[in-house]
């Protein structure tokens, strides 16, 4: 579905990401880890266009988007779910998910939307007017994603949407992103906690310094002696 | 309350007002006291207008831009040099060989054109300015403002816009409704644009530039428009105080006017469109009427108030200022806007509010210390 390859990004004088190739599977749940300052964020942010490339190919549904503007990508069936939420604060709960559906016009395709939205996560139904700074942590990250969901997209990333949030809630993030899954949208998922996201990954890479060190299927990677020793703290 | 019955409640409220208005116009003579009161009600809503039109990109999209002078600027001349009438021209340009153009223009399509050319300047402006962020783009828009301010002066522009000279004789009104009206019209457009899903995406480049784009929103066109439709009212604006005035020079269109507006918008509250009509009001109140005695010497019996000279009032206000900034940084309304619903709550808060004024207070001391 989506085909990245030998994708470079520069920041200024910094070589972000050193030619990194991934492929993802339609339907599948894929993850990326790896530590700080890796590359993941920048990897979702340039294949939505938000980062110019120097150098390398984004193909997405066996067109290259390579310099599609962000609008366009949006259009086409891509979300991204921010790293630290960045929900609309001063906004209430419901014009953060119409934010979401900005590009459709189909008025009551998205009423559907917003009812499923509010049926996965029933506590943004019971805040729908409550101003999103008044949430708390894992509220707002429902909203995040929430709010993605809304575009009605085909694959939809997410940076990092357990940061900061309790086990439990990060549980509860966990079982929604499998439920999405399975209503038919294929997931980009960058996690520090690796071993949650390998858990449900159906294929994960691992980032270090801008490259893909290692790949393949989750559970296999859970499993392997570097990772554990690297991420799981084992 | 229902939706119905608020709309009929507003309707009646609005009704009721232009109705007194009306009535306070054919019973109080020009020559009273009293008669400061429409100079208020005109000039306040006059501001209102250009204060909501400065809200809707400093409030509301989060850009800020102190182009609004010029954009009134823009205005106010179109209006007058499409509406002075051709037997009147001779003496109006008396410099200029009574000037280039030889028709007038009836008075609202001449306000229409006056909000379509500044828009069309916002336009232009906009191409390269609002790609600026934050302090540059205040500066770059400021620039621009007096740049405009000089061009208009220009002796070279004299059969078009008479040099330095004042433009008089052009149409004006002769009820302070009409500007009432014509603002009310204007703010109630803007009021629907920010309602709108448009509106939706302006406030969320406000709260976040790279969520907003995430979203699918084009940052750049949003930004544009929200420009232009805020140059649009605003040029509008200068029309109708143009009409008040009588008379309109270069001159008056400095920056400083951009500032009063600006003091208005944060006084107000950013992003509130009531707080932006409230603000106008009791701005021009305290400027106009209710302030002015600080500016002559008073005496209570045969005491002699000290200090009172004139500029004393702009001491007052400039205190004022600060402590409205320093206590009540949301200003009056902050972000919140008027409802019917709001109104009830109030009333009935009123009782309580000397007690919640002691309470924060004795809270900013606590943190002061």
């Amino acid at each position: 579905m989506l085909k990245i390859e030998n994708l470079n990004v520069h920041y200024g004088g910094i070589h972000a990401l050193r030619g990194v190739n991934m492929h993802i599977e339609q339907g599948k749940i894929i993850s990326l880890i790896g530590a700080n300052g890796a590359g993941k964020s920048t990897t979702l942010r340039s294949i939505m266009g938000l980062v110019p490339k120097s150098d390398g190919k984004v193909i997405y549904k066996g067109e290259d988007i390579t310099t599609t503007p962000t609008i366009k990508i949006v259009k086409g069936g891509i979300s991204l779910t921010p790293e630290g939420r960045k929900v609309f604060p001063d906004l209430t709960v419901k014009e953060n998910l119409l934010l979401g559906a900005y590009l459709r016009k189909n008025k009551a395709e998205i009423q559907k939307d917003l009812e499923w939205v509010y049926e996965l996560f029933p506590r943004l139904l019971e805040r729908e007017w409550q101003i999103a700074a008044t949430l708390s942590g894992g509220e707002q990250q429902m909203l995040a994603v929430g709010r993605s969901l809304m575009s009605r997209p085909q694959l939809l990333m997410m940076d990092e949407p357990s940061l900061g949030l309790a086990p439990i809630i990060v549980k509860g993030i966990f079982d929604i992103i499998k439920q999405i899954n399975e209503a038919g949208v294929s997931v980009l998922l960058i996690e520090q906690n690796a071993k949650a996201a390998l858990e449900i990954s159906d294929y994960a890479y691992v980032l270090e310094t801008g490259t893909v060190v290692l790949e393949g299927p989750g559970k296999e990677l859970i499993t392997n002696d570097e990772v554990k020793k690297a991420y799981l703290g084992a | 309350m229902t939706k119905h019955r608020k709309w009929l409640l507003s309707c009646i409220a609005i009704a009721a007002f232009l109705a007194v208005v009306f009535l306070l116009e054919q019973t109080i003579p020009k020559s009273s006291n009293w008669s400061m009161l429409f100079t208020v009600l005109e000039k306040g809503s006059i501001y209102a207008l250009v204060a909501v039109s400065m809200n809707l990109v400093n409030g509301f999209t989060g850009l800020f831009s102190l182009g609004q002078a010029g954009f009134m600027l823009i205005g106010a001349y179109t209006y007058a040099i499409f509406t002075i009438p051709p037997e009147q021209r001779a003496s109006v340009y008396q410099y200029f060989d009574g000037g280039i153009i030889t028709f007038m223009l009836p008075a609202i399509p001449s306000i229409l054109l006056a909000g379509i050319v500044a828009a069309f300047f916002a336009f232009l402006i906009g191409l390269p300015v609002l790609r600026l962020k934050s302090d540059y783009l205040a500066i770059a828009s400021l620039g621009f403002a007096e740049i405009l301010r000089a061009i208009f002066q220009w002796d070279k522009l004299g059969p078009i816009t008479n040099g330095s000279n004042l433009l008089r004789k052009f149409t004006t009104y002769h009820t302070s409704l009409y500007p009432i009206i014509a603002a009310g019209i204007c703010i109630a457009i803007m009021l629907l644009v920010i309602n709108s899903s448009y509106g939706r995406a302006f406030k969320a480049i406000r709260e976040d530039e790279i969520a907003a784009e995430a979203m699918g929103i084009n940052l750049f066109k949003h930004k544009e428009m929200s420009f232009v439709i805020s140059s649009f009212f605003a040029g509008i604006g200068g029309a109708l105080l143009a009409m008040f005035q009588t008379t309109i020079q270069a001159s008056v269109f400095r920056a400083a006017l951009t500032y009063e507006f600006l003091l208005i918008v944060v006084i107000g509250g950013m992003g509130s469109v009531t707080g932006s009509i409230i603000a106008s009001y009791l701005f021009i109140a305290c400027r106009e009427w209710w302030l002015r005695f600080l500016d002559s010497e008073q005496y209570i019996g045969d005491f002699k108030v000290p200090l009172l000279r004139a500029g004393f009032r702009n001491v007052v206000f400039s205190v004022v200022i600060m402590i409205i900034v320093l206590f009540f940084s949301q200003g009056i309304m902050g972000t919140k806007e008027f409802s019917w619903q709001g109104l009830g709550g109030l009333i009935r808060k009123i009782p309580t509010i000397p007690a919640r004024l002691r309470r924060k207070f004795k809270k900013e001391a606590q943190v002061n210390e």
